[in-house]
């Protein structure tokens, strides 16, 4: 029950907590893979931000284990070959596709902004899909 | 000053979103596949993550857009494109592939850098690859 609803409710909560905070006090939107991709290629004016939020980012596990007393469970089932070329693809097409699960999943959707409810159906329908794929095939 | 609280804010906001991606359970590379495996045995949590997100989120936005004011800085900076066009098509298409591959998107793969994992630093790092791979050379090309 617990772990079923109100971890992941306040979790996303908390989430949705960052993103209104950014706009409200920032005036920007919460992207990770634009934040991460501005720091690796253009480092604008922004760089001071950029940085300390990737900094609040690394510490926000940190901060669970602190708070829970143990590390937040991160299971990863994927060979090195696998995370590679995973780790490529989600790069290349989150800075191709302007955005990921964070930028176009919560503050796309949160601003109602029809390109970013395309993007979300389209990753989920292809990261679906490959799931379905690696099932049918006993790679899962 | 405002500098200052500009770069707290990023820093308390990142925070937020890191403890939020822990308690949620979308760190967790195994939660993610499990709930992007529809056909085995599904686990639907992660979409009262992005409900909660999303909601939280538009009330904020909402605030936001009616003082049409952030506190510290001189206007809202909001998303210039408009259009559904090719890029965004392909490049969500690509990085389905890539998420429904391992499990990661790019939020959790940072975060769980500071955990120590090994397989976060591999992917981390072929991620920041591809990142550098399209704005160099492709950005605006296709």
């Amino acid at each position: 029950m617990t772990d079923t609803y109100f971890a992941p409710l306040g979790g996303g909560a908390l989430i949705g907590l960052s993103a209104s905070l950014l706009m409200l006090l920032n005036g920007h939107i919460a992207g990770i893979s634009g934040i991460v991709g501005g720091l690796l290629c253009h480092r604008g004016q922004r760089l001071g931000h950029d940085i300390a939020f990737v900094a609040g980012l690394l510490l926000g596990p940190l901060t669970y284990l602190v708070i829970f007393g143990t590390a937040p469970q991160v299971v990863v089932a994927a060979s090195w070959p696998l995370l590679i070329v995973a780790g490529l693809l989600v790069g290349f097409g989150t800075r191709m596709g302007s955005g990921c699960t964070s930028g176009h999943g919560i503050s796309g959707l949160a601003r109602l902004s029809p390109r970013s409810f395309a993007a979300v159906l389209t990753f989920l329908i292809t990261a679906i899909l490959t799931v379905l794929v690696m099932r049918l095939g006993g790679w899962l | 000053m405002t500098a200052a609280m500009r770069i707290l804010t990023s820093l308390a906001a990142g925070l937020l979103f890191g403890l939020g991606l822990a308690i949620s359970g979308l760190l967790n590379p195994a939660k993610v596949k499990a709930f992007l495996d529809i056909t085995g045995a599904w686990d639907p949590s992660l979409i009262f993550v992005l409900g909660a997100g999303v909601v939280v989120a538009f009330i904020g936005y909402r605030i936001a857009s009616a003082i049409n004011k952030p506190l510290f800085d001189d206007k809202l900076q909001l998303p210039t494109k408009t259009r559904i066009d090719r890029p965004l098509i392909i490049g969500s298409s690509i990085f389905g592939v890539g998420w429904g591959l391992a499990g990661f998107c790019p939020g959790p793969a940072i975060a769980s850098l500071s955990l120590g994992l090994l397989p976060a630093v591999i992917f981390a790092v072929a991620m920041f690859i591809g990142m550098v791979t399209h704005d160099r050379f492709l950005a605006g090309k296709v």
